[in-house]
């Protein structure tokens, strides 16, 4: 299966129960909490959890941070997916209908 | 500074209504009369989140076995901690687990001691264990829980592997750890009975390999190999004193399950000392943390800083010293001999099984 078969741009895409985007004051960065896991997130990491809230689709997520950070939705979709097709792969994430 | 832990494992007590005689608890168990009071495990989580912990294990023994599980976990979710329940599900029922839900618990490990009644039974020590792990896994699935299957595996089970996957996927399950065992605790005085084949260790990592490519999306398979056929060791707890630590059920803190076989360590307890003191400053803490402590060959190794000289139990274990090489390693002098008395172990296949001391009867307990 290609990413865009896993994710593709109308699907919504959701953490599962249990995964969840926490900020740690400690460290003072973003992570991602999921079972037996904690991977500490980069920006774009942060920025794409950060708007996906189950609701939202994968195409609107891309437009909403090609706004924000004013970068070619082209772009940003490559990176969104990517990042988004692995948490789908490790059972972290789901592409709703 | 010290770079603060991720993962804290919470030993909440020893007692297990099991018997596994792989259990990583140590040979002397602790005594009911001896755990840490409610109040204390609730103040040693807040200290933990504030150091910068991010994943509570919540084990045992058996956690479900403390009555105020449902409170230390609240203590938890309030702390902010990722919450993970280690357990035997026995002493979990149906309301219990409806409360740790509502409760905020994040996820649960369930444990594995066989794919049916008869072999998880006996391995387990404890007659009808497995039917009613099997009704557990039944309410994590219709609670919603995020489910872990984790499968200890050994010479006597290691040839159900396909059928354990099997049953992680009938029971819903999302990762699945297929764990061989370590020998350490109960487990080293088993040695004979547990230690895998080589060819079943070959057969574990291929099998595992190929569900990991057919079940990509669905299942999450963990793989811990037998580590006495592998070149190099596993760097035991990612680098002693880097990534996580443990409390035993009095309040000792520990670098590691196994670290009060290591003699000469002196442990602190979170009695007595605060718990981000005892992580930066605490004797047990410092004494194998980073390189220096290393002598050769893994002073001068390149894997230096990836396997941090393996696991210090078992160079005590195999070498007599705690700072020789992990004996398991191609590159330790000792290698050689551990090798030749592996492939001369020699068992009928009968446990010592785990039991608390004071709990032992007069005749010892069989299958």
């Amino acid at each position: 299966m290609t990413p865009e078969d896993l994710l593709p741009g109308a699907a919504r895409p959701t953490l599962l129960r249990g995964v969840r985007r926490h900020w740690d004051k400690v460290r003072g960065t973003w992570v991602l909490l999921a079972p037996e896991r904690a991977l500490i997130l980069d920006e774009i990491g942060a920025a794409v959890l950060g708007e996906t809230d189950g609701k939202a689709t994968f195409d609107e997520i891309v437009q909403r941070l090609a706004e924000k950070y004013a970068a070619p939705p082209e772009q940003i979709a490559g990176d969104t997916r990517r990042f988004l097709v692995s948490l789908i792969q490790r059972r972290m994430a789901e592409a709703r209908p | 500074m010290t770079a603060p832990p991720l993962a804290m494992l919470a030993e909440l007590t020893h007692r297990c209504p099991l018997s596994c005689p792989y259990c990583s608890n140590p040979l002397e168990l602790s005594q009911r009369e001896t755990e840490l009071p409610t109040e204390t495990w609730v103040d040693v989580l807040r200290q933990a989140a504030d150091l910068g912990v991010l994943q509570l294990h919540l084990s045992g023994g058996e956690p479900a076995s403390r009555r105020d599980l449902e409170e230390i976990t609240t203590a938890a979710v309030e702390a902010g901690l990722y919450t993970n329940l280690i357990t035997s599900g026995i002493g979990l029922t149906e309301p219990r687990l409806r409360q740790l839900d509502e409760i905020g618990l994040d996820h649960i490990q369930l444990s594995l001691q066989g794919i049916t009644a008869e072999m998880a039974d006996r391995i387990g020590g404890y007659r009808g264990g497995f039917e009613r792990k099997m009704k557990v896994a039944q309410w994590i699935g219709e609670i919603g829980f995020p489910l872990t299957l984790n499968a200890v595996m050994h010479r006597q089970n290691l040839d159900g592997l396909e059928q354990t996957i099997d049953l992680a996927i009938r029971l819903g399950a999302r990762r699945l750890e297929v764990a061989c065992v370590q020998f350490h605790g109960w487990a080293a005085i088993n040695k004979a009975a547990l230690m895998p084949s080589l060819e079943q260790a070959r057969q574990a990592r291929d099998t595992v390999n190929a569900a990991r490519e057919r079940l990509a999306g669905q299942l999450v398979i963990d793989f811990v190999p037998p580590d006495y056929y592998a070149k190099f060791p596993k760097a035991c707890m990612g680098g002693w004193g880097s990534t996580g630590l443990n409390i035993a059920p009095d309040g000792s803190v520990l670098p590691c399950h196994a670290a009060q076989t290591i003699p000469g360590l002196t442990f602190d307890n979170v009695r007595d000392r605060a718990l981000a003191d005892i992580w930066s400053n605490g004797a047990a803490f410092n004494a194998f943390r980073g390189t220096d402590w290393m002598k050769e060959p893994c002073r001068s190794c390149e894997r230096r800083e990836i396997d941090w000289g393996g696991c210090r139990c078992q160079a005590v274990a195999l070498a007599g010293d705690a700072r020789a090489t992990d004996p398991i390693c191609s590159r330790s002098p000792h290698n050689a001999k551990v090798r030749e008395q592996i492939a001369a172990l020699q068992g009928d296949g009968s446990f010592t099984y785990r039991q608390i001391a004071a709990d032992r009867p007069a005749a010892q307990k069989t299958a």
